[in-house]
């Protein structure tokens, strides 16, 4: 279908200022009067506080306040592992004890130091297993685990269960979630392949690279919060509720936000943005609180990570007939996580297992807070299936990509626990176009070739993760003077899709883009609701709102042409900014002239009726007070039916050093099948930077926690190392299959997780290739595993330890 | 049970995280960064420093960074701070045409010195730079956070070397991380501004 906005580039308009340095994040802001919060965080992996004597603190000069859980908690704090705003019951080095204000940064640092802090120490434990076993220790004081609408609850094994476990069998404990479909020993017994593992995956921190800074002052009984968020009006309710204030009165700023990738969508997970706003309450100045990378590193959020074991049964086809999963996930010392259980869906989605059995026990300890992490648990489990896959083609003779095509979604599949059916899938296509674009068949002989010490190793990784939602709301308005204002409430994280999404607004009606403008950035400028940015939805759910509002709106034209110039809506037709009659194009009315019409007859033409009864509370609110102003289209968003699924195709070929364990990647290309494009060069960036994430998956990331104390000691950039220029290659091949999903007026899905997971499965894949098909079972494959295993020195590593070396 | 005093135990802290293998500072050395916790006695100086072809007066602490100076006493808040310690180049700016960390210089040593930032690149008449309209062209910013110091990295580079090779730009680059994993863009955005420069 010929588009007029969709799949071709644009400049979205907040890129100038982004490399002008104009456009302003939360830290970037002052205001007259502003005064300044320092955090005081918890010294010790698990504690209490017992005694707060803040009176020197509070008798210097220049200090202006103190705020303590007390205050924001007065009826006691919640009873959950979720991220409190302030605790005295820490359950990690660094989490926020209290705050205190002063007229400047250092001020407010020295009064800190005059603070007496008294803290019981309470036994803390940073690997999952440790805890599990009898008599180890409880990340929290309820116990090691949470279950839902249950509570804390405390979960043991005993010591046969986890040194057998430990030692690659099956665990035996019963676990705490399951779910099954298929008969898996039918599958198993139809297997002529069948490997069993135990296997880990590391936890490790976002690192978004703006630290989690906001700034907030109240003005006549109103809340302005300048945050920083991956979403913007999906945040803010539950934002205004963590701050206690209504809704109407709360006002969220984030025109920019310095990278989200998952911690930063919900409100739970940054409620470290409610100390300004709550501290400013208290005292009545503006207060700015900035964070350091170290916070940042404590309550910015960490990937889970995963001690499992799993089975996986082939036919002689290669066809994957049965797989068992049991996870152990540590969900750390604050929040927690779905991955073991989207690991498993995903495996479900990517390989069409035809039997499958999943089970987990989520078990907490004092390390970082946990949450959702780009592709969480997709993106881990790939980079220990895909090396897998290779051993089953291998002991099955079949090649590589054949064993994946084999396997591949298709149209009319289904996938999980409940076979909700894709809306569409083209995996088959997406492996094709890779092996084109990377030339898998002129380079599969180069497979394990040496040179001097050097050994190529080729990978092939699948990624996936649903990505689609509905049920969301649009608003677009024309003004007199002919220009469509979209009112978007997607947040602005890097991807753009609060820009690409509004464009099919703009296709719609058929408008030059010069002619619109996209209204967000703020909510009191009146926004819709949107689904949170996160799980690779935005390009599905708000393409959707946006070209319902816009068709509400185009219905509406058409109508009050029909009222002045005759005839029906139908015999109505657009282009150019005009509503014209079909059979006469002359007899007409600009869109300038519709909107100024609108204007005089009111009513559901300007929102001032009629309104859509099951709109969203917040976008409600933007409807009631836009109404009146220009030409309105307003929508909700019905549920859509099926799973739309993200899918992404990566092969990578690297050249192993045997006697150092570096690698560099000789080709690495990405390809996408995520429906329709509908803006090229987001897309591009969305692979590149996808793959650079799964390099990061695979080979370097993961938490490491100084054992006698619980202190972390991966809390800056290289400790935890995010790869760099030269962690990558300096060319990232990219493409897209480009086939549209029925489910979404533009045909479009969502990318942004399956193009990492891709990569993290490739890579490792690679690795394992290079190195006679060896299986580490592990994320990351570090640079010292490499030389252990090449100097066949076993590892000294714990088996399955998490928070440590090995993951 | 036991009273900690919180100035200790971040010593401790700190201490610990040493014997555990690995280099880290706590906030109190971000802020003896950003002149907070200043011997006593020493007292802000009037200095005046060069920046973006501008001569500006300013109250310095002894050990306040450039980027603090720049970010908080100038409003020149296109210089971010990632990590304010020397490991992610979100801060970089050029100092006599030698692309800097801002978090990692002391302003004091910088008063002989010319000083360009973000702000500093576009022409008088709104032009963009060409490193910065090639990264709009390429759009190689994703987040953005990272930007400024990627836009006057690629600037020092190119000043450097006119016409490198994607290569030489890579190497050139290595001292800017950008999380959002846009390496690739902003390589092609060098390249590009490299052509059109
Ligand atoms: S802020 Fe200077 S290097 Fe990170
Ligand atoms: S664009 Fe986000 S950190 Fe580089």
């Amino acid at each position: 279908m010929a588009y007029m906005h969709i799949g071709k580039d644009f400049v979205p308009p907040d890129v100038p200022g982004k490399v002008t340095g104009r456009i302003k994040y939360s830290e970037d802001y002052t205001r007259e009067g502003m005064v300044y919060a320092r955090l005081l965080t918890s010294p010790v992996p698990h504690g209490r506080v017992v005694n707060i004597d803040a009176s020197a603190a509070l008798a210097m000069d220049g200090v202006v306040g103190i705020l303590t859980a007390d205050d924001v908690y007065p009826d006691g704090e919640p009873q959950s592992t979720g991220l409190k705003i302030l605790t005295n019951e820490p359950t990690l080095v660094g989490e926020p004890i209290l705050a205190i204000a002063a007229v400047d940064e250092k001020t407010a640092e020295t009064a800190m130091a005059l603070i007496s802090l008294t803290i019981e120490r309470l036994p803390f434990v940073l690997d999952p297993l440790d805890s599990l076993r009898e008599g180890g220790a409880d990340a929290y004081s309820g116990g090691n685990t949470f279950v839902f609408r249950q509570g804390f609850a405390q979960e043991k094994w005993t010591s046969d269960q986890i040194t057998s476990f430990q030692n690659g069998r099956e665990p035996s404990a019963e676990p705490q979630q399951s779910w099954e479909y298929g008969d898996l020993e039918a599958g198993f017994a139809s297997s002529d392949f069948i490997y069993e593992t135990s296997f880990s995956t590391a936890g490790y921190p976002h690192m978004s690279m703006e630290p989690r800074s906001a700034m907030a002052y109240w003005e006549n009984g109103k809340c302005y919060l300048h945050g920083t968020s991956q979403s913007l009006t999906a945040l803010a309710e539950p934002m205004a509720n963590i701050v206690g204030v209504p809704l109407e009165d709360f006002v969220f700023i984030n025109e920019a936000t310095g990278g989200g990738f998952g911690q930063r969508s919900r409100a739970a997970s940054i409620p470290s943005m409610a100390i300004p706003a709550r501290f400013s309450q208290k005292i009545n100045r503006p207060v700015m609180m900035r964070v350091t990378r170290e916070e940042e590193f404590t309550i910015g959020g960490a990937r889970q990570g995963l001690q499992g074991w799993i089975k996986v049964g082939f036919k002689s086809n290669g066809a994957m007939a049965a797989m068992d999963m049991y996870c152990v996930s540590d969900s750390g010392g604050k929040g927690g996580g779905g991955d073991a259980n989207s690991a498993a869906a995903g495996v479900s989605a990517l390989y069409q297992a035809e039997a499958m059995r999943f089970r987990n026990t989520s078990i907490g300890t004092n390390t970082g807070h946990r949450g959702a992490q780009r592709g969480p648990g997709e993106n881990q489990i790939m980079a220990i299936v895909a090396p897998i896959m290779d051993k089953a083609a291998e002991a099955l003779g079949l090649d590589r990509l054949a064993i994946r095509k084999m396997n591949a979604a298709q149209n009319g599949d289904v996938s999980g626990s409940r076979s909700t059916p894709f809306t569409s899938a083209y995996m088959p296509e997406c492996l094709e176009q890779a092996a084109e674009q990377f030339d898998w068949d002129g380079r599969k002989s180069r497979a394990r070739q040496t040179n001097g010490s050097k050994v190529t190793g080729l990978g092939i990784g699948q990624g996936y993760h649903n990505a689609g939602r509905s049920g969301m709301d649009g608003i677009v308005r024309m003004l007199p003077n002919g220009r469509l204002q979209m009112h978007t409430g997607v947040g602005n994280l890097g991807t753009y899709s609060y820009a690409s999404t509004s464009r099919a607004a703009a296709e719609v009606l058929k408008m030059s883009w010069d002619d619109c403008d996209i209204v967000t950035g703020r909510t009191d400028r009146h926004l819709a609701i949107s689904s949170p940015q996160d799980g690779s939805n935005s390009i599905f759910t708000n393409t959707r709102t946006a070209y319902g509002a816009a068709q509400d709106m185009l219905a509406k034209m058409k109508e009050i042409a029909a009222m002045d110039l005759g005839g029906a809506a139908a015999d109505y037709d657009i282009d150019g900014s005009r509503v014209y009659q079909i059979t006469d194009d002359t007899v007409g009315m600009t869109y300038a002239a519709v909107a100024q019409r609108a204007l005089e007859l009111g009513g559901k033409f300007t929102g001032e009726a009629e309104v859509p009864e099951d709109l969203n509370s917040l976008t409600a609110l933007s409807v009631s007070r836009l109404a009146g102003s220009a030409l309105m289209g307003i929508y909700h968003d019905p549920r859509h039916a099926g799973n739309p699924p993200g899918f992404a195709v990566a092969m990578i070929e690297i050249e192993l050093d045997t006697e150092t364990g570096k690698f560099d990647i000789i080709e690495l290309v990405n390809i996408a099948e995520c429906g329709t494009v509908v803006h090229p060069q987001g897309l591009k960036n969305q692979l590149v930077g996808g793959a650079v994430w799964g390099i990061g998956l695979s080979v370097l990331e993961r938490h490491l926690y100084d054992p006698q104390n619980g202190i972390p000691a991966s809390t800056g950039f290289w400790q935890s190392k995010i790869p760099t220029y030269l962690d990558t290659p300096a060319n990232i091949g990219t493409g897209w299959v480009d086939l549209p999903d029925p489910e979404n007026p533009v045909g479009a899905r969502g990318i942004g997780e399956p193009s990492m997971g891709s990569v993290s499965a490739a890579l490792n894949a690679a690795i394992s290739d290079a190195l006679d098909g060896h299986l580490f079972d592990a994320a990351p494959v570090t640079t010292d595993m490499i030389i252990n295993h090449v100097a066949g020195i076993s590892e000294e590593a714990i088996p399955l330890a998490q928070n440590n070396f090995r993951g | 049970m036991y009273p900690v005093n919180t100035k200790l135990t971040r010593r401790r802290f700190i201490k610990g995280v040493i014997a555990s293998g690995a280099a880290a500072t706590s906030t109190s050395i971000w802020y003896a960064a950003n002149g907070a916790e200043r011997p006593p006695g020493s007292v802000e100086r009037l200095i005046r420093i060069n920046v973006n072809g501008q001569v500006r007066s300013v109250d310095v602490a002894p050990q306040e960074t450039l980027a603090s100076t720049l970010r908080y006493k100038l409003g020149l808040t296109g210089t971010k701070l990632g990590c304010n310690r020397g490991e992610c180049g979100a801060c970089t700016v050029l100092v006599d045409d030698i692309a800097s960390y801002g978090c990692s210089i002391l302003t004091h040593s910088v008063k002989a010195k010319r000083i360009e930032t973000v702000e500093g690149l576009e022409s008088a008449n709104g032009d963009l730079h060409p490193v910065q309209q090639a990264f709009v062209e390429e759009l190689s910013p994703q987040c953005g956070y990272c930007t400024p110091g990627q836009v006057m990295a690629a600037v020092g580079l190119l000043r450097a070397n006119p016409n490198p090779t994607r290569e030489e730009a890579r190497q050139g680059m290595a001292g800017n991380i950008c999380r959002c994993g846009s390496y690739d863009s902003y390589l092609n955005g060098v390249m590009r501004a490299a052509e059109i420069g």
